[in-house]
């Protein structure tokens, strides 16, 4: 087990008043797992990150991170893991990007010969080579974001924080650094916990999904089986040849939406779609079928709601 | 790779070497109320050639020395630690497996470093050319001054520190660098020499770190006074202040909010 705690909390005192930002947040993940820590603004997911990184001190439960004491062996742990801020820096401003890594390498006793490979990797995978003499002020934000993930692997880390790693990135850049990510994780020797808005980022990278909110665990389950208990029905969408009424009456059909003067029809369902199609097509003739998995934007709403 | 601390040292030098056309621009501020505190002292010493020990050479070789070291020493202005407190990018320093105020430390020596070569070197080259610099007559001055502005920085350094450390209470330090802004040039022998001051005063100063600061070394310079007996000085109000700064880092870290989610 990396990440190990229990009935873990902090309390801010605000004029006088106890504000409980995590209340009672208890997470078992395993070695080479890639969660995604979901929650909305004020949740408390940055609050429990900064206790499992030993920055902030819970004010109840405990927590175990690679077999540390976060709090109390905090530099040891953080020989272990890395952390990716999205609205932070890790980096020098003022110097080369090369040479925030070669003192990243340094704080962390990196030996030169494996911070070199290292380096060499990432600079290849995440296209670097022709910003590392660039001051980090000087570089674009999906630049700059290559660089903060490359700083929080250069020492090999066991585990690999990311909080809101895509924040503000444009659609390549988030692609290429989720690629990239996923590549790390596959390799099985990081595990991966993100914090994200940005929902395509936990449908690539995490199989496990943990939703919190006002400082609880809402939700910790499998991505796949969440989907199917929260996330509502399938839908068959079936393009006709001719118009034709409302497909009513069909096996597993929950309801019916007719759009283009009945040419195509959106039939929501449950069950399987393979007998569904057979049977609409003994009813009318079909041209073209699509199913629609429910969006994980559907499924975080619903879950968000409850 | 046995220490990164060599390592910070450097990096503080490259940081602060990058910013070249703010270095001018400084030191020509630097240079022009150097001119007019000159101007000041001579005034006085007009009156009386010799005022508490200081001729005109020594006078104004106290000014050229103190605006050379200025910004070598740095008694204002660094706000960093303090800044990253109040925005929360403190969790990142808190976040790496280094000792904290060591790899500060580090970094303000490298910048120190680079401060005597862009700023502590052209002014007295300019107070020399035009005024009677009053060198050291011992070599071994030479090397008792390096010592001295270096423990200077270091003493610095551990005010800054605890300055810029008291966010972590008030989130908001610009209160306690305004005040120490007023004071601290007063108090550590940079506007006027702390022999013109009277007798109580002196006493009383004698048992704060601020005469550390600018006195000591230009005193050490001037082979004023006994210099081992001020360089010990000055390393008690080092060890003292690093010693309550790891304290106060350690209070403080445990009872931070990190700011802004």
């Amino acid at each position: 087990m990396i990440i190990q705690t229990r009935g873990l909390g902090r309390d801010f005192v605000v004029r006088r008043t106890r504000i409980p930002a995590v209340a009672d947040v208890g997470l078992d993940v395993e070695r080479g797992e890639a969660v995604g820590f979901l929650g909305p603004n004020g949740a408390g997911k940055s609050t429990t990150i900064k206790m499992l990184t030993g920055v902030l001190v819970p004010t109840a439960g405990t927590a175990r991170v690679c077999g540390l004491d976060p709090v109390r062996e905090r530099k040891a742990l953080a020989r272990r893991i890395g952390v990716v801020f999205g609205q932070r820096s890790q980096l020098w401003w003022d110097l080369p990007l090369a040479e925030s890594f070669a003192l990243h390498g340094a704080i962390h006793r990196v030996p030169a010969a494996r911070h070199r490979e290292r380096l060499d990797e990432c600079v290849e995978l995440l296209d670097m080579a022709a910003f590392l003499s660039t001051p980090v002020r000087q570089l674009s934000l999906g630049q700059r974001m290559r660089g903060e993930v490359t700083a929080a692997l250069l020492h090999s880390p066991e585990l690999l924080v990311l909080d809101e790693p895509t924040i503000g990135l444009d659609l390549a850049s988030k692609e290429r650094l989720r690629t990239f990510l996923a590549a790390v994780n596959a390799r099985g020797d990081v595990t991966l916990l993100l914090t994200t808005h940005d929902l395509p980022d936990v449908e690539r990278l995490c199989r496990r999904v943990v939703v919190i909110d006002k400082g609880r665990v809402l939700v910790d389950d499998d991505l796949a089986t969440l989907r199917r208990r929260f996330a509502g029905n399938r839908t068959l969408v079936v393009d006709l040849v001719e118009p034709a009424g409302p497909l009513h009456g069909l096996h597993g059909v929950v309801d019916v939406a007719v759009e283009a003067q009945g040419m195509r029809q959106r039939l929501e369902f449950t069950g399987s779609a393979a007998g569904l199609i057979a049977e609409a097509a003994r009813r009318v003739e079909i041209r073209d079928v699509t199913v629609d998995e429910p969006s994980i934007e559907d499924l975080v709403r619903t879950l968000y709601a409850s | 790779m046995l220490s990164p601390y060599p390592q910070l040292v450097i990096a503080g030098f490259r940081r602060h070497s990058t910013y070249r056309q703010a270095a001018l621009a400084g030191l020509t501020t630097n240079i022009v109320f150097g001119l007019l505190r000159a101007a000041v002292l001579l005034a006085v010493l007009a009156q009386r050639p010799v005022v508490a020990g200081y001729d005109v050479a020594a006078a104004v070789t106290f000014v050229w020395l103190g605006q050379g070291l200025l910004t070598v020493v740095l008694l204002w202005g660094d706000t960093e630690l303090a800044t990253r407190i109040r925005t929360g990018d403190v969790v990142i320093d808190l976040g790496r497996p280094w000792d904290l105020q060591a790899a500060l430390l580090a970094g303000d020596l490298g910048r120190a470093g680079f401060a005597v070569l862009a700023r502590l070197v052209p002014p007295m080259a300019f107070g020399a050319a035009l005024f009677p610099i009053r060198w050291p007559e011992r070599p071994a001055t030479w090397a008792l001054f390096a010592v001295a502005a270096m423990l200077a920085v270091v003493v610095s350094f551990g005010i800054r520190f605890l300055l810029n450390a008291s966010a972590f209470w008030l989130l908001d330090a610009r209160g306690v660098f305004a005040v120490w802004g007023v004071v601290g040039g007063v108090l550590s022998g940079l506007v006027i020499p702390l022999a013109w001051f009277p007798e109580w005063a002196r006493t009383a100063l004698a048992f704060t770190p601020a005469p550390s600061l600018f006195q000591t070394p230009i005193d050490v310079f001037l082979e004023r006074g006994e210099p081992v007996g001020a360089l010990a000085g000055q390393a008690f109000w080092a060890v003292l202040l690093l010693g309550v700064g790891r304290v106060v880092l350690h209070r403080g870290s445990r009872r931070l909010v990190v700011q802004g989610g």
